[in-house]
């Protein structure tokens, strides 16, 4: 009977070990955890139309830029290079579309859902206005990045085909097609080199931005 | 009728919001708006039929949900809402109140928990689970959030969740944080809670399930993260699935102390 009884307490503190086991488990080390997010994102997700599993692929930058610690020097500088490096400059020389349809492409939010049907940039806008002020008329402006009002003529671009010009001109072109050029994690979509925007919506956004003409400048 | 109060006094707001320009806030003019509606949220329609098929027997085992254990003990719905996520002893895993629910669904009911996570939302027992959701929700109404961190698993996703809400990915390069990861920020005219910490009462995580007065629709808060993974242009994240509960867990953790006003009602 004595026995019996060991062999029951013996159960019981096996099941009190097992019963406690989950709670006295040590944490996953920071290593860990980040496998296992890794693994979960992947668990978690499923292709809907055009969103393919490939969007949560994250590549170097996207993966330096995905925690509450910004990366090393290094790392954002080596990111910055690459995204100044991937930049396509436009084939014909040509920076500047008409600013109207640039005013068209930053009111226009639209783009890349899983409810939208084509991939294609020309269905796209570049939601510029979800974000920043862009000309003042528009007063249901966003403001997680700065003030686009006046971008040209605070830079002092009289006439964008001055040579005087070229080196904005330049930057905004880069800032548009591959914003990570300028800020290794800037929270602004790199419209050229995702293929958000295609080389002629992009001028018109640069002309947008430059054209003294434009609402932007006044 | 209550519903198309809501529409005509959107549009007055709407017209008011654009002839004073920015002399008002957005979420002062929404303050306002939540305050006339005080009394008529549409939501409470969703409450009733919820409370109606908690109490329902229903599937093949012909059963009600009135012995769900939410996390309070068998039938306990008052006060469940602000505990959850939580971990589940008899799942063994992190549960939201629709994974939870779902869990319920089957065990209790006998209907198909994999069927119900993969119907759209709006259709058929999805409907239900809205309505569902409005109801616990509502039994919570004004009380604090108080996530449980006791359980070594909870802990563990909430470490998932914050690396899920910093995960930046899509062909915009968007994660949780490039809207909800600083205060004062606004997208268009819409604030922005931050939601890496306590963003305030009946604010974020403290404002769903709400009524959405532009579609009509009684949004869960797993509707509303797949909402946002849709803007943020990513695929499309399973109901329930572990995202979505780690999300869960990081913001409501986040939000501890603040105040529910689910189910709240919404532009």
């Amino acid at each position: 009977m004595n026995h019996k009884i060991t062999l029951t307490a013996a159960a019981l503190v096996a099941t009190l070990v097992v019963a406690g086991c989950a709670a006295l488990q040590p944490m996953p080390s920071s290593q860990e955890l980040d496998a296992q997010a890794a693994a979960m994102m992947k668990a978690s997700f499923r292709e809907q139309g055009i969103a393919t599993m490939d969007r949560i692929e994250q590549d170097l930058g996207q993966k330096a830029c995905s925690s509450d610690k910004a990366p090393s020097a290094k790392v954002a500088a080596q990111i910055e290079e690459a995204a100044l490096a991937s930049v396509k400059w436009p084939a014909d020389g040509k920076y500047l579309g008409d600013w109207k349809e640039g005013e068209k492409l930053a009111q226009n939010g639209r783009g890349m859902t899983w409810t939208d049907k084509s991939t294609d940039p020309k269905g796209n806008g570049g939601s510029c206005y979800n974000c920043h002020q862009v000309g003042k008329a528009e007063l249901s402006y966003g403001t997680i990045g700065p003030s686009l009002y006046n971008f040209g003529k605070l830079r002092g671009v009289a006439d964008p085909a001055d040579p005087k010009s070229a080196e904005v001109v330049k930057y905004t072109w880069a800032k548009l097609w591959n914003s990570k050029a300028y800020a290794a994690c800037s929270n602004m979509p790199r419209f050229g080199h995702a293929g958000l925007l295609n080389e002629e919506q992009i001028r018109h956004l640069v002309a947008l931005l430059l054209d003294p003409k434009s609402p932007v400048n006044q | 009728m209550k519903a198309w109060k809501a529409a005509s006094l959107l549009g007055a707001l709407a017209i008011a919001g654009a002839v004073g320009a920015q002399s008002k806030s957005t979420a002062d003019g929404i303050a306002e708006y939540r305050k006339m509606l005080e009394d008529g949220n549409p939501a409470e329609l969703f409450e009733a039929k919820g409370e109606n098929l908690w109490k329902t027997q229903r599937g093949p085992k012909n059963a009600s949900l009135e012995q769900c254990d939410l996390g309070k003990g068998p039938g306990v719905v008052k006060g469940a809402w602000v505990e959850l996520p939580r971990y589940f002893a008899d799942t063994k895993r992190v549960q939201d109140l629709e994974s939870r629910l779902l869990t319920c669904m089957e065990t209790l009911q006998g209907l198909n928990a994999a069927e119900i996570a993969k119907t759209p939302f709006g259709r058929g027992e999805q409907a239900n689970m809205e309505a569902l959701a409005a109801y616990v929700s509502a039994a919570s109404n004004g009380m604090r959030m108080n996530l449980p961190q006791a359980h070594r698993d909870e802990q563990v996703m909430y470490e998932l969740g914050k690396r899920a809400f910093f995960f930046r990915g899509g062909p915009m390069d968007f994660s949780c944080a490039s809207c909800h990861g600083e205060s004062g920020k606004r997208v268009r005219l819409q604030d922005l809670p931050d939601l890496t910490k306590n963003p305030g009462d009946g604010i974020g995580f403290a404002a769903w399930p709400a009524y959405r007065v532009s579609s009509g629709e009684l949004w869960s808060m797993q509707r509303r993260l797949n909402d946002c993974y849709r803007q943020q242009r990513f695929p499309y994240p399973g109901y329930a699935s572990d995202v979505t509960v780690a999300l869960g867990v990081y913001m409501g953790v986040n939000a501890k102390g603040a105040q529910s006003i689910a189910p709240a009602i919404k532009r």
